[in-house]
């Protein structure tokens, strides 16, 4: 929600931050290889994970304990979310299933798999009633609970990563041929397109900003990308470092950017910048 | 009625003996439980309740075989002197004497007493049982029925009887003749199965005739309901096979004559059998040859093969049952008059249909043409100014599918005379005959056909609504018209727009229309008023004004129709693959062209049925969607992707196309899916756009159009269906290759946005037509003017491949309506079907529904897009024309239209901007 940060790398661990000070709150440990994603609960008091080792983990924030570990994936955990009451840990794995994974019941395995991906999951993300998918296969894949509907977007080239839209209207797609493409979520059409970066290896993120105004992506050469949404214009290139940046994350209400690259995370805001 | 009273005791009467008081101090004797019961038999045998035959294990003489001296057999005696009275030996001889007592299978000490014994033998039994034994599977069993059950006949019978009755008569007072009849003899039993009806009371009824009338009668009898329960597995009238035809041959018929004829003899069939002097008891008749029987060279030496017939034939006169063996009295009894479609008898209780149903009508499958390959060859289909078909050949090249359309190439290859043949025009004046010729004769035959049909098609459905029909039916007589010219070289310069005639229902409207055409292609713009029939209201004239533009536009831009509607086949072909194995995502390759072109939404969307789990709703707090379902995920769809049918469903890309097109003829409203780009598209939409001007005039017709023009198509459609394909439009469609292949692939861009953009207009159009009716009604002339003069004087190969790639258009509806008529009407139809001759059994009016639904759901995205694109298309105008400006006169028509619509649309809604 803004207040901590959670890292995951190849040392097996999650660390928990508090971005603004910068101080490492917590360590947990318990994955077998290195952990791929995390994300926390709205409530703040549990983190699921994923990682190499195939297993997403769900975590319970204070005590650093493992509360359960579901396994199931055959390959790595790319990404897993949980969704708005998590109460389910959505799961997407190159092995091309996304899985979904009851937190509240012991049941060991996945209360559903969306078997649908012809590659690997990159990206999963939550509404509070669509799953949204970016695969490999390049298409974006929106599972609509409501109504019991699939939708999947054509995209081309691999998608690395798939974000709704503030208002839940469109949705982001960045994917492997160095283009981000905002996409009505309704109808699947372009409504924008973002280029100006270099993403043909990584999984890279892409993010909106706390207003919709605009859409950051991560990109290889160092920067971070930033453009009007409307427009489409280039609005901002941070320099961030030498190397890939590897992750974003926008604050949900400030503007305020968390950036990680090679073994480090960036807080980036604004020079008016306000801690609450 | 007795009073209460001390003395009632001794009116009452006591039934059964008292007990025996019971003594003082006597205890109530226990009664002897069950298991120590026991039984002795007459020897004093213990638990001796059965003999061997009802299932028992005591067998002979405490439990050894034989006698009390041991085994001697009874019956043997020399036979040397006592051959001939040797003594059957009967079941009963191996028996043991429990068995034949009283309780056992067979009792002979003690059977029926004669008391009730008809002296006369039942004769209704008599009957059953020698039906019986002709039917049962082993002739003769039905003899075991004179042991086990001896006929017997119970005291109701004997009653009725003594007060009168006769057997044959009915029960009940007396009647004069003709009553209904009465209830069966309830006391008779039947064996078997019933009488044959035409058995007992033919006979009687018979005898009614010469009746006196004033004699009352027993009322008749009535021959007892069989009502054999169906106890065995066999099929509803199946009979075995008759053994005594199957395995004795001529032998067993000569057998089972005896039986049959002598029917009237009381003697029962053991005697009968005796009479033969055969051995009969129940042996011998099973398969094979028992113990006892002597004969046994009959049985081989009757059954061969050549007893059997190996041929099929007709049926012989006589008897018409081929290895049918039911029993004989239906053979010679019930010959119905009438022949019998299927071979063997009719079932009881089924009678013949008096009418034979209606025949199956069998639509044969269409005659392949001459040069169709079972394999896909992209052959592009070009005009030279169409950019469109670099989409289409780069879609169909990518998707490198075995789509290869037979019926399409056919239609392409389809001549002018030909088609104008299917169409019911008339013929042009001069070179007409010549085309003819070059057809061979069945052609000839056929077309006629196919006019004749489609002539009355026209006459039943477009009586009174001339100007929209020919507003239709212009379209392919008049490429035909222009393509011919071409072939010809130019011999018919100046035949032009006359040998066209739209009106040809109406003879002084086409005259007038002619005249309109000439003076068009004169230039003299202001003189066109004067054609018009003075006569008319103003608002008819502006109407027939109209009308004639169209249909001058449509002679025109009809050139440039056919090569982009490819693209709009691929996605239509992708939706029908979307919904058949709903499992799968659909190609990626078109799509891929979709992306690039930047063309997300449609093309690139995917929608499916998804089920989620019923816990997953939970967890997420949502109602379940599918409450019903127990799916889970994708719902799978049974259709097998690689049967046969899919293959042969491999027309359908074109069908669909020209579902799509065909939607655009019939309504310029229902353009419904954004996506589709055709070039087709691109002239119609123009044409509509002149349409709309004269639809804003009248809205109330714009509606009758909608209603009348979905027959038009249904017309042309049985004409198009034939495939023949003519050699010498070959060497026209090669230069399109080449020349395609020539393009850079920008064109291909282009000329989606180009048509995309225009059907946006025109769709547009029909929300907003204010603006763009002015404008539109100049440039009509306009447009007319330049696009007639190189067609009608030129005969440059150029025109040539439009001319060809026209004649595609014409053929095209019918294929779509097809498609529309097999998905309403069950499974997928093979190609087969794609032929003219099934659509005359197509309604439209589904059809129109449907499209009238769609098209409300769609508009409004559409017009957004529509919009977008057009935009784009406006950039890439100006390269497109330098490139080709020689080439195409049409597609310069198109842009100065587009860019009309663009101009109209550059207002944009601030949404609108957004989203850009």
């Amino acid at each position: 929600d803004g207040n901590y940060c959670l890292t995951c790398g190849s040392d097996k661990t999650l660390k928990l931050w508090n971005p603004h000070k910068g101080t490492a709150l917590r360590t947990y440990q318990g994955h077998g290889y290195e952990v791929l994603d995390a994300a926390g609960s709205f409530d703040n008091s549990q983190i699921c994970s994923g990682g190499a080792d195939k297993a997403v983990a769900l975590w319970d924030v204070t005590t650093g304990q493992v509360v359960r570990k579901y396994r199931g994936h055959a390959g790595k955990v790319n990404c897993v979310q949980f969704n708005e009451e998590a109460t389910v840990i959505v799961s997407g794995s190159i092995d091309s299933t996304v899985r979904c994974w009851d937190c509240r019941s012991r049941r060991p395995d996945p209360v559903q798999v969306l078997d649908e991906a012809k590659d690997g999951i990159s990206s999963v993300k939550l509404s509070a009633h669509e799953i949204l998918t970016g695969s490999v296969d390049g298409r974006v894949r929106r599972y609509d609970l409501r109504t019991g509907q699939l939708c999947s977007d054509y995209i081309g080239s691999p998608i690395t990563s798939v974000c709704f839209t503030k208002d839940g209207q469109c949705v982001l797609v960045a994917s492997l041929d160095s283009t981000l493409r905002l996409l009505d979520k309704d109808t699947g059409e372009l409504l924008g397109e973002y280029t100006g970066h270099r993403s043909t290896t990584y999984r890279l993120d892409c993010v909106l900003n706390e207003q919709d105004t605009h859409v950051g992506c991560a990109s290889e050469d160092g920067h971070v990308y930033f453009w009007d949404l409307v427009e489409g214009s280039l609005a901002l290139s941070l320099p961030v470092e030498r190397g890939v940046v590897q992750s974003l994350a926008f604050h949900p209400r400030l503007p305020c950017l968390l950036v990680a690259t090679q073994g480090q995370v960036t807080l980036w805001r604004e020079d008016t910048f306000q801690p609450e | 009625a007795v009073e209460s009273s001390d003395s009632e005791e001794e009116d009452l009467v006591s039934y059964g003996s008292a007990l025996q008081p019971l003594q003082e101090g006597e205890r109530i004797k226990k009664p002897v439980p069950l298991q120590e019961q026991t039984v002795k038999d007459a020897k004093g045998r213990y638990q001796r309740f059965h003999g061997a035959f009802t299932g028992g294990f005591s067998a002979g003489y405490f439990n050894t075989v034989g006698t009390k001296e041991g085994w001697t057999p009874s019956a043997f005696v020399s036979s040397r002197q006592k051959r001939a009275d040797r003594t059957i030996p009967g079941p009963e001889d191996f028996m043991d004497e429990e068995d034949l007592s009283e309780f056992g299978i067979a009792p002979k000490d003690i059977t029926t007493t004669d008391d009730f014994t008809s002296k006369a033998k039942d004769r209704i039994k008599e009957k059953a049982r020698q039906i019986a034994g002709i039917v049962a599977p082993i002739p003769g069993t039905t003899a075991f029925d004179d042991l086990i059950g001896p006929s017997k006949i119970t005291v109701g019978v004997e009653l009725l009887r003594k007060m009168g009755w006769k057997e044959g008569q009915g029960i009940g007072p007396r009647v004069k003749r003709k009553p209904c009849r009465q209830k069966p003899d309830p006391t008779v039993k039947i064996y078997g199965c019933a009488l044959p009806p035409g058995l007992s009371e033919g006979s009687e009824d018979e005898e009614d005739e010469y009746q006196p009338e004033n004699v009352t009668f027993a009322p008749k009898d009535v021959m007892p309901v069989d009502l054999t329960p169906k106890e065995n597995v066999h099929g509803l009238g199946y009979k075995g096979l008759d053994p005594s035809k199957a395995l004795f041959g001529v032998s067993g018929r000569e057998h089972l004559n005896l039986f049959t004829g002598g029917s009237e003899e009381t003697s029962n069939l053991l005697d009968l059998r005796h009479s033969k002097g055969r051995k009969l008891g129940i042996t011998g008749q099973a398969f094979g040859v028992g113990a006892l029987e002597e004969e046994d060279d009959d049985i081989y030496a009757t059954d061969t093969l050549s007893k059997y017939d190996t041929v099929l034939k007709e049926e012989e006169p006589g008897d018409g049952l081929y290895g049918w063996t039911a029993p004989k009295q239906y053979k010679s009894k019930k010959r119905p008059e009438r022949e019998f479609k299927h071979i063997g008898k009719i079932l009881d209780g089924f009678s013949l249909a008096s009418k034979s149903s209606a025949p199956i009508q069998i639509y044969p499958p269409p005659s392949l043409p001459r040069h169709y390959r079972p394999v896909h060859y992209f052959r592009p289909v070009i005009k030279a100014g169409n950019e469109n078909c670099h989409l289409q050949k780069a879609l169909e090249e990518s998707t490198g599918k075995l789509e290869s359309d037979p019926a399409q190439q056919s239609r392409h290859a389809l001549n002018a005379a030909q088609r104008r043949e299917q169409l019911g025009e008339t013929e042009l004046k001069g070179p007409a005959p010549s085309i003819l010729e070059y057809l061979s004769e069945k052609d000839r035959e056929r077309l006629k056909e196919m006019k004749q049909a489609s002539e009355q098609k026209i006459k039943a459905k477009i009586v009174s609504q001339q100007p929209p029909n020919s507003r239709f039916q212009s379209a392919s007589p008049e490429d035909a018209a222009d393509k011919w010219r071409m072939l010809l070289g130019g011999q018919l310069a100046n035949a032009g727009s006359s040998d066209f005639k739209p009106f040809a229902k109406n003879p002084e409207k086409q005259k007038r229309y002619e005249n309109f055409v000439k003076s068009l292609n004169k230039g003299e713009k202001a003189t066109l008023e004067r054609f018009l029939d003075p006569n008319m209201t103003e608002w008819e004239r502006g109407r027939e004004q109209e009308e004639f533009f169209r249909a001058a536009m449509f002679y025109r831009s009809s050139n440039s129709t056919l090569s982009s509607r490819f693209i709009r086949a691929r996605y239509e072909d992708d939706v029908d693959k979307v919904e058949v194995p709903r499992d799968q995502e659909n190609d990626i390759d078109d799509k891929e062209t979709a992306v690039k072109m930047k063309m997300f939404g449609k093309l690139t969307r995917d929608e499916f049925e998804w089920h989620p789990d019923k816990l997953l709703c939970k967890r997420f707090n949502i109602r379940d969607p599918y409450p019903d379902s127990s799916v889970v995920g994708l719902p799978k769809v049974k259709r097998d992707k690689y049967s046969v049918f899919n293959f042969l469903t491999m027309p359908e890309p074109t069908t669909s196309v020209t579902q799509a097109t065909n939607e655009k003829i019939q309504e310029s409203n229902s353009l419904n899916k954004p996506k589709k780009l055709s070039r087709w598209d691109v002239s119609d939409k123009e044409k509509k756009k002149k349409d709309s001007i004269s639809e804003f005039i009248s809205l109330a017709r714009s509606k009758a159009d909608v209603q009348q023009q979905p027959p038009v198509p249904a017309t042309e459609e049985c004409g198009t269906g034939k495939s023949e394909t003519l050699p010498t439009l070959v060497a026209n469609e090669d230069k399109n290759q080449e020349e395609e292949s020539g393009r850079p692939p920008m064109d291909l861009f282009k000329a989606i946005f180009v048509s995309s953009s225009d059907e946006k207009s025109s769709s547009s159009e029909e929300e907003s037509d204010e603006e763009q009716q002015p404008t539109t009604s100049e440039r009509e002339s306009e447009t007319t003017k330049q696009v007639d003069v190189p067609d009608s004087s030129s005969s440059n190969v150029q025109e040539c491949v439009t001319a060809t790639t026209d004649s595609g258009i014409s053929s095209l509806p019918t294929s779509k309506q097809e498609l529309d008529a097999t998905e309403e009407f069950g499974p997928k139809l093979p190609p087969a079907f794609s032929s003219g001759r099934f659509c005359k059994h197509l309604d439209t009016k589904e059809k129109r529904r449907k499209i009238r639904e769609r098209h409300k759901t769609k508009k409004e995205r559409k017009r957004k897009k529509e919009k977008k694109k057009k935009h784009k298309k406006q950039k890439n105008k100006g390269k497109h024309k330098n490139k080709k400006p020689e080439k195409d006169s049409s597609s310069d028509t198109t842009d100065s239209s587009d860019s009309l619509s663009d101009m109209d649309t550059t207002g944009l809604s601030p949404k609108e901007l957004l989203r850009r």
